[in-house]
């Protein structure tokens, strides 16, 4: 270890500084700018360490490696499945282009489940960023040898199969739905043990209190490399091995269905499109720039970039998915 | 045996360099400030720092920084609990209890000392069990299932009633009330809202550190308002003395420090298990087995159990997080972070692929627990201070940080008006005598025991007879009922004695 870990000791406290005192202050933007022209603020909807924290943070560094801000503060608004942080956005920053939100598929879920009143569709996406695939495992002493003996069993009696996974409403149990509804079961029939994290999961699926677990990839990969785990099948196509060899995807094993835990930042409502294609084309260079190549492979990540109309149909159509599958689920309210 | 010490000398030898004490001092520093800072705790701080550990070229520093913070935020969070009586997070709620009771009869300086060198020492034997017995503690900790955790938390109810004071109705009340405030939120396994009346911030519930500020802080404060008048305004005398503890402390001190460590290590080793049942718990274990302490009015006991086990569940929480790669609190999840970034996967193979690493992990903790205590108490002189603040100033103060801490923590204004309704129950608790610890047991256990129970019965198809068939729910369940009727055995006894005598 070099010298450069005493000067990361002292950006450290600097970087607490600046976190215990943000400045930003607020006023019109200059449009002959590439934007940003002043700090900007990402709020993470969850805790520290959760999947929309770690990624607002690999943002917020990749955008400062590429030298392409003017400080970027991340934040943390905690609760309800972001859904608290998504009213705050809509109420409180409305109109204002330097407060985005890291938000995905878990905040639609949790809208739906939550009952909340103010859908994602009031915000301004601006670019997805990435996708995390989600995995299907047993315990290593499982009967079910593949995913296709686990879908005949689901097939067969959907109760039968007891399923772990994260919270309620959360991307594992719309999963678990979408599998019924694509084998022809009825999803409320389905038996899922909401657990409040990959850990507490994780835990349960080890000590065979449950037949099967649900979540992302990176929560089991550990798990299925030490042989505690079996992996049947993932949700989306992935490039990376998993001890040894890429994981079947649950299409591959006749459920037609594809679904991924993507996350993308959204800005305020009542921009303009041009403050909108603004944000955009910054967002886009940070995603672009080689630093934040680097976090993607750090964490694991699918890269998966949307932006403009083709975003706006994407969160529609994804919107109406989850409606579908909440409703199918009869979970909430 | 002899392996084992090798090892251990192996890590210190690696995180025995100027830069790495360095390193040390500045994350036992940086984590002493955002601990006491409401709001701000170890994990939250990792979090931030994290990014930066990407430039470190091996991940020893990062490490070392990292103990650091996090054993600095927890001493942090016990020195307001004490001397505030504003716990910055769940695990400090114990330690108020006495802590501030002896720091308002001026002894702030012993309070505070056996709160650092208990979690020195507590830091100390987790770490030992942690190189001695992971891999077992580990296995079994797995073992529990939903309706193990419902059973365990039974127990833990069952033998922290003794904090229901003498008055078992009135005691009874308080724990209903908080098991009430317990109920308050977006159900985990439906996502169902209930009693949040449509506010959305009341989805994620009442946080516990709103509930214990409101009910000590605020609620103390409005006491003291209430009577300011009629007492003359005394300023407590801080006891004379160089020394930190003396030697009668330290005579009361060791034993529930060991005390404190032995339950909190396992409970933090569970995945499950948390640190806010382990110190309630190590609380009702000095109080049932010293009875005649000054408890309530400053019992060193009370300071020195709570804050070892809490200090030693952290330990416990690597169990888990190195043996199989499951982070059980949030901290862990962001060690668990770290470790990725450097490529290290935590796991069965951790111990065999890197072991190197683990010990230096290991031995990077003692230095963090060292360099806390070499740090930290030459400050209590410093911290002390703060107790000479005339009263009324003391308590508006109290009431401005617990604002700000509650504020910060939400960052809504919903938050602190819900903390001051509590602080105005807290009041009339008082007033009415009332015990306030059952309130706080009640939202903590609450919770846990419904999700868990009905979890098992989830995972059973709604078929009680989940609780009664395996050998250690069984057993666990077996014992919480003896530690509900033991105590109340010899006034049964007396009871049928004297119906004999009619």
């Amino acid at each position: 270890m070099g010298s450069r870990a005493l000067i990361g000791g002292v950006l450290a406290v600097l970087a607490l500084v600046a976190i215990i005192a943000p400045g930003g202050a607020s006023g019109g933007d200059d449009a002959s700018q590439p934007y940003p022209t002043r700090q900007l603020e990402i709020m993470a909807p969850a805790a520290p360490g959760g999947g929309w924290d770690t990624t607002a943070r690999a943002f917020q560094q990749a955008s400062r490696d590429a030298g392409l801000d003017k400080g970027v503060e991340v934040f943390n608004v905690e609760g309800a499945g972001g859904t608290l942080g998504l009213s705050e956005l809509v109420s409180k920053s409305s109109g204002d282009p330097y407060q985005l939100m890291m938000t995905g598929l878990v905040m639609l879920g949790a809208i739906e489940t939550n009952g909340s009143d103010v859908p994602i569709t009031r915000t301004t996406p601006i670019a997805t960023l990435i996708t995390e695939a989600e995995a299907i495992v047993v315990p290593a002493d499982s009967k079910y040898r593949s995913m296709e003996d686990l879908a005949a069993a689901l097939k067969a009696d959907p109760g039968s199969v007891r399923v772990a996974g994260g919270s309620a409403g959360g991307a594992d149990q719309l999963l678990l739905g979408e599998i019924a509804r694509v084998l022809g079961v009825d999803p409320k029939r389905t038996r899922y043990v909401a657990h409040s994290g990959g850990g507490e999961a994780n835990a349960a699926i080890l000590s065979g209190s449950v037949d099967a677990g649900i979540s992302g990839l990176g929560e089991f990969v550990d798990q299925v490399e030490a042989g505690k785990m079996r992996l049947l099948a993932v949700s989306s196509p992935v490039e990376a091995q998993v001890d040894g060899k890429v994981p079947p995807t649950i299409k591959d094993a006749g459920v037609d269905l594809e679904l991924t835990n993507w996350r993308m930042l959204v800005a305020p409502p009542g921009l303009e499109d041009a403050e909108r294609e603004r944000i955009t084309e910054y967002v886009t260079k940070v995603l672009e720039s080689p630093a934040w190549q680097e976090n993607v492979e750090r964490y694991d990540w699918q890269p998966f970039v949307k932006t403009g109309r083709e975003l706006d149909d994407f969160v529609a159509s994804e919107q109406r998915r989850v409606q579908q599958v909440v409703a199918d689920l009869g979970i909430g309210k | 045996m002899l392996v084992l010490a090798a090892n251990l000398l192996d890590g210190f030898a690696a995180v025995l360099t100027p830069q790495n004490l360095l390193l040390a001092a500045l994350g036992v520093t940086l984590g002493t400030l955002v601990g006491v800072l409401p709001g701000i705790g170890p994990a939250l701080t990792i979090a931030l720092l994290l990014p930066i550990t990407f430039n470190f070229e091996d991940p020893v520093g990062a490490f070392i920084l990292f103990a650091g913070i996090y054993a600095g935020g927890m001493y942090g969070g016990s020195t307001t609990s004490i001397l505030l009586n504003t716990p910055g997070e769940s695990a400090s709620v114990a330690t108020a209890i006495e802590g501030f009771e002896m720091a308002r009869r001026g002894r702030g300086r012993a309070a505070l000392a056996t709160a650092a060198i208990g979690s020195f020492v507590a830091g100390t034997i987790g770490i030992v069990a942690l190189t001695l017995v992971a891999d077992p503690v580990a296995s079994l900790a797995v073992k529990f299932r939903a309706e193990d955790y419902f059973a365990l938390t039974l127990l833990a109810f069952a033998s922290v009633t003794a904090l229901t004071s003498s008055s078992l109705v009135r005691g009874f009340a308080s724990l209903c009330v908080g098991l009430l405030i317990g109920f308050v939120g977006i159900d985990q396994l439906t996502g169902q809202s209930r009693l949040t009346f449509s506010v959305d911030q009341l989805g994620n519930g009442v946080d516990i550190v709103i509930v214990a500020v409101g009910l000590f802080a605020v609620g103390e404060a409005l006491h003291m308002a209430a009577k300011l008048r009629s007492r003359p305004d005394e300023l407590v005398p801080t006891e004379p003395g160089g020394s930190w503890l003396s030697k009668q402390d330290l005579r009361r001190s060791w034993k529930p420090w060991v005390r404190g460590a032995g339950i909190g290590f396992p409970f933090g080793a569970l995945p499950a298990g948390g640190a806010e049942v382990p110190t309630f718990l190590s609380y009702a274990t000095e109080k049932k087995l010293a009875p005649d302490r000054e408890w309530g009015e400053g019992a060193i006991e009370g300071v020195a159990g709570p804050e070892a086990a809490n200090n030693a569940s952290f330990s416990g929480t690597l169990v888990p997080l190195l043996t199989l790669g499951i982070p059980t609190s949030a901290t862990a999840a962001i060690m668990l972070a770290a470790f990725q970034i450097f490529n290290l996967q935590p796991g069965p193979e951790l111990f065999e692929t890197n072991s190197e690493l683990v010990w230096t992990l290991i031995a990077s903790l003692y230095v963090g627990n060292i360099m806390l205590l070499a740090l930290n108490l030459p400050l209590i002189r410093v911290w002390v201070k703060v107790l000479e603040i005339p009263r009324a100033l003391l308590y508006a103060g109290i009431l401005v940080f617990g604002t700000l801490g509650v504020y910060s923590l939400s960052g809504s204004v919903v938050e602190v008006l819900v903390m001051y309704a509590i602080g105005v129950m807290g009041f009339f608790m008082r007033r009415f005598d009332f015990p306030i610890a059952p309130v706080i047991l009640g939202v903590i256990l609450g919770p846990l025991m419904e999700t868990q129970a009905r979890r098992a019965l989830t995972a059973s198809g709604d078929d009680f007879s989940v609780f009664f068939s395996r050998p250690l729910t069984v057993i666990l369940l077996i014992l919480a009922v003896a530690a509900f009727v033991i105590p109340h055995l010899p006034a049964l006894k007396k009871r049928l004695a004297f119906g004999e005598d009619d």
